[in-house]
C-alpha cells in the first residue's frame, strides 16, 4: 500500500523504446528504471513483439512489477513499477 | 498469500524439519499482514545473484553478436554478466584505431590478416570479401538491430565484465593500451573455471 502513495507522489517517467529490436528495449529499461525511486512508474513504448516475453522474463528476473501491458496498434505499452 | 509459502517453504540446504515444522506453525497462525513480507524478504536475502559466465572464443560478427546481446540483456536483467575474452573472441576488443598489433612479423601479419576493432568484424560464413558482411550490415541498419559497437556500449554501460585471456593477449603480442577502455585485469583458466562452477551461473561457449 505504500507504493500508490509513492506513485501518487512521484510522476511516471516515459521510456520510448519503439523501433527497437532486442535486447535494446530490455536494455534501456534497466537503465531507466535505475533512475527511478522505489514505486516510481516506467511507462514503456516498444513495437518488437518479442517484448511481451521478455519484459515478463526480465519482471521476473528483476522483481520490478509489471502493473500493466497492452497492445494498441502495433505498439506495446508496458507500466512497470520500480522494486 | 498463504498458500504458496506454507507449500514451498525455502528449500536451503540450511533447513531443517523442525524449522519448517516451527514456520509452518508460525505461518499458520500470524495475521495475514506479515505472511506478505516476512517469508519473501528471508528468501530474497538467501537467494544467490544468477550469474552468466560466456567464454568468447570466436571474433566473427555472428558470434560476437549474441555474445552481447546475452551479456547485455543478462546484466538488464539484473544477473552478473561475466565475458571471457580468449583467441579470435580477443580481437573484437582491440581498439578499432590499432591496425597493426604485436611485436614480431608473425603477430603483425596476424592483424593484418583479420583485423581487430569491433567495427571490422567478419561473418564466420558468407563473408564473401565483405559483401556478407555489408548486406547484413544493410539488413540490421533495416531492421534496427543493434550493432556490435552499439552493444558493446550498452554492456559497459550496464557493468558487464569483460576478462581478457592472459595467454592471449602474449600470444598476439597485445598490449593493455591496445585494448578499448574498461576491461577487467587479464585472467586465465582457472579463474573462469571457478566462475563457470559458482551457483546459479549459466556458462556458455561461443
Amino acid at each position: 500500500m505504500t507504493h500508490e502513495a509513492a506513485t501518487q507522489s512521484a510522476e511516471t517517467i516515459q521510456l520510448d523504446a519503439r523501433g527497437l529490436n532486442c535486447p535494446m528495449p530490455i536494455v534501456r529499461t534497466a537503465q531507466a528504471i535505475k533512475t527511478l525511486t522505489t514505486g516510481q512508474l516506467l511507462e514503456v513504448l516498444a513495437t518488437d513483439p518479442g517484448s511481451v516475453a521478455d519484459f515478463a522474463a526480465w519482471s521476473r528476473s528483476t522483481g520490478n512489477e509489471i502493473v500493466s501491458s497492452s497492445v494498441e496498434g502495433g505498439v506495446y505499452r508496458f507500466v512497470l513499477r520500480r522494486k | 498469500m498463504t498458500v504458496p509459502t506454507v507449500d514451498k517453504p525455502p528449500a536451503g540446504p540450511g533447513i531443517d524439519r523442525e524449522m519448517l515444522g516451527f514456520l509452518e506453525s508460525a505461518v499458520s497462525e500470524a495475521p495475514a499482514e506479515e505472511l506478505e513480507t516476512q517469508p519473501s524478504t528471508e528468501t530474497q536475502a538467501e537467494a544467490p545473484v544468477k550469474q552468466l559466465v560466456i567464454i568468447n572464443w570466436s571474433g566473427e560478427f555472428d558470434k560476437v553478436l549474441p555474445t552481447l546481446i546475452m551479456s547485455s540483456a543478462a546484466a538488464a536483467s539484473g544477473y552478473r554478466a561475466k565475458v571471457f575474452l580468449t583467441f579470435w573472441g580477443l580481437l573484437p576488443f582491440v581498439k578499432n584505431s590499432r591496425r597493426i598489433t604485436g611485436d614480431n612479423w608473425m603477430q603483425r601479419m596476424l592483424s593484418f590478416m583479420q583485423r581487430p576493432g569491433i567495427n571490422h568484424l567478419k561473418m564466420s560464413k558468407m563473408n564473401f570479401l565483405g559483401m556478407g558482411p555489408w548486406m547484413i550490415g544493410k539488413l540490421s541498419k533495416k531492421y534496427n538491430v543493434a550493432s556490435p559497437a552499439e552493444l558493446l556500449e550498452a554492456c559497459q554501460a550496464l557493468d558487464v565484465e569483460f576478462l581478457p585471456c592472459q595467454m592471449t593477449m602474449e600470444m598476439f603480442g597485445l598490449k593493455a593500451e591496445d585494448m578499448i577502455d574498461g576491461l577487467g585485469e587479464p585472467v586465465g583458466a582457472a579463474t573462469v573455471l571457478e566462475l563457470m562452477t559458482q551457483p546459479n551461473t549459466a556458462s556458455l561457449f561461443i
